[in-house]
């Protein structure tokens, strides 16, 4: 496999996660989501986890996440109801970082 | 020790800053308890990245012998890039990597070499949990007493805070709110392996020396930069944006990672190479501002990432070195005071004796000088625009070089008054 232009969901199946399937660490509320104008999630997620399904609300994957917190951070009209670590031993785990 | 601690001293993450604390204070005998969300140390941790080598020498020159780097890093290079064109400029300096007392810098990989140091923690008496997350603070009275893991309360007479960029623990305690997105930026990286002659013809190195790159222009005008580290076996690829730009831009973090990998002057160095991993991470960029405003509280020391240490000159990026100086400033603070009200502020004074606050302080001025938002765009353009121009040979009458680089400059969108200006907030800041 040489370089080439790849997406996201394909550079996170290169990861090692240990996804929690009992506790999602980020909490949405749809409500308060579907109402947003700015939705800065769409772009600065560097996995790409938030994306719009076919009604134009805003869905989230945690499996992928990368525990950046940029999302944490650019939530401008507090959607993101919780963020926390995933808890410990889940999430990702990096073997070069 | 008090009758209900069961540690001298909790750490709460496992990266430099925690395990040099950890470090020097096991060895001096004090009972020590590292506390590591992840499955193993580094495991959550990215750098893009090299660390500077004074510090792990300041920590315990032995500790040199056996590091876990990648490369010596004798190539300081610095890219410039406008559409498909690109300048760099190599500073090769083979001094660097001579002998173990010269080395100035090596590139590392996180889960490597936390682990290494974790280990050489431990071998002088540091405990080391990992898999267990740190969810709050035990306060009484306006002190931190110790930490509490699930179901588990654990008292300590320091709690030190090495958790990192987004530090639960300092928010915990009252000593940062949420981050602001001002001082934050989002960093990504692939690590691409190949092997390791493919990289020393391809980069030009001598067997272990590395490469450092610094890259402008590559961000779509984003206030940001990417960055290229040789490792021993892979080469680590990245982008640091400002989270909020993205947003007024439009495109996608991962998007404009991508381009860059596939840019005509990055593609070769690539070529042929496998993508194993794909990381993200905060970077503090607000240097000294970007600092809390209290860095202790009664029982507690915020170290590293969770007191915003990270210097950004735009030519080189400091974190690692200064996470281990603060780590260092913290141990002695606690072995140096029996009082443990006095201990925050004997913190600061460490600080200043290493160096570490007065450095802070020096390189405020790169964050202004970075904050020139030309700096992304219309300034790698017209350093194209003037090369572009010299180099043009097609049996014309040349013009003259003046009226060519005037071109160059209208052509960047730049003007010549904005230029004096920006140059003289330049000198000014640095």
């Amino acid at each position: 496999m040489s370089i080439r232009v790849m997406e996201a969901a394909e550079l996170l199946s290169l990861n090692k996660f240990n996804v929690d399937e009992e506790e999602a660490h980020i909490v949405l509320d749809k409500e308060i989501c579907s109402r947003c104008q700015e939705r800065p999630c769409l772009l600065v997620c560097p996995a790409v986890l938030y994306r719009l399904d076919k009604n134009g609300d805003i869905s989230f994957d945690y499996a992928g996440c990368l525990e950046c917190g940029t999302c944490r951070v650019m939530c401008t009209n507090r959607g993101i109801i919780k963020w926390e670590y995933p808890r410990g031993t889940f999430g990702i785990s990096y073997r070069y970082g | 020790m008090g009758e209900e601690n069961q540690f001298d001293a909790v750490v709460v993450g496992a990266g430099p800053a925690g395990l040099a604390c950890a470090y020097l204070l096991a060895k001096a005998g004090k009972a020590v308890l590292i506390i590591e969300r992840g499955d193993a140390p580094g495991a959550k941790n990215v750098t893009g990245g090299r660390i500077y080598a004074y510090a792990l020498n300041l920590l315990d020159q032995e500790l040199l012998e056996d590091a876990a780097w990648e490369r010596k890093v004798s190539h300081e290079e610095i890219m410039i890039i406008d559409g498909k064109r690109s300048i760099t400029i190599d500073y090769h300096d083979p001094s660097l990597t001579e002998g173990d007392q010269s080395i100035q810098s090596y590139t590392v990989l996180r889960a490597v070499f936390d682990q290494w140091m974790a280990g050489k923690a431990e071998e002088v008496g540091a405990m080391l949990v990992c898999g267990i997350r740190v969810d709050d603070l035990i306060q009484r009275e306006g002190r931190v007493v110790g930490v509490i893991a699930g179901e588990d309360e654990i008292y300590a007479e320091m709690v030190i805070a090495a958790d990192g960029v987004n530090s639960i623990m300092a928010q915990k305690a009252g000593l940062i709110s949420d981050l602001k997105k001002e001082t934050v930026g989002v960093g990504v990286k692939e690590v691409i392996e190949l092997p390791a002659k493919t990289i020393e013809e391809r980069f030009k190195l001598s067997q272990n020396e590395g490469s450092a790159r610094m890259i402008l222009g590559c961000t779509q005008g984003i206030h940001g930069g990417g960055f290229l580290y040789t490792n021993r076996e892979s080469i680590s690829l990245g982008c640091v944006f400002m989270p909020q730009e993205i947003v007024q831009h439009g495109q996608q973090v991962h998007d404009i990672f991508q381009e860059l990998k596939m840019h005509p002057a990055i593609y070769p160095l690539i070529q042929d190479g496998k993508t194993v991993e794909y990381s993200a991470h905060l970077v503090s960029e607000a240097g000294l501002r970007g600092m809390p405003a209290q860095l202790y509280k009664e029982g507690l020391l915020l170290v590293g990432d969770s007191a915003g240490l990270v210097i950004n000159t735009g030519y080189s990026i400091r974190g690692m070195d200064l996470a281990i100086l603060s780590g260092i400033a913290a141990a002695r603070a606690i072995l140096g005071e029996n009082d443990r009200s006095k201990i925050g502020p004997a913190y600061l004074a460490e600080m200043e004796k290493i160096c570490l606050l007065p450095t802070m302080r020096l390189s405020d001025g790169y964050t202004q000088l970075l904050d020139i938002p030309r700096i992304y765009s219309n300034y790698p353009q017209l350093a194209i625009g003037v090369m572009q121009r010299l180099y043009k040979v097609d049996g014309q009458i040349p013009q003259n070089l003046k009226k060519q680089v005037m071109e160059a400059i209208d052509e960047s969108g730049l003007t010549l008054w904005q230029m004096i200006k920006d140059g003289f907030k330049g000198v000014r800041s640095i």
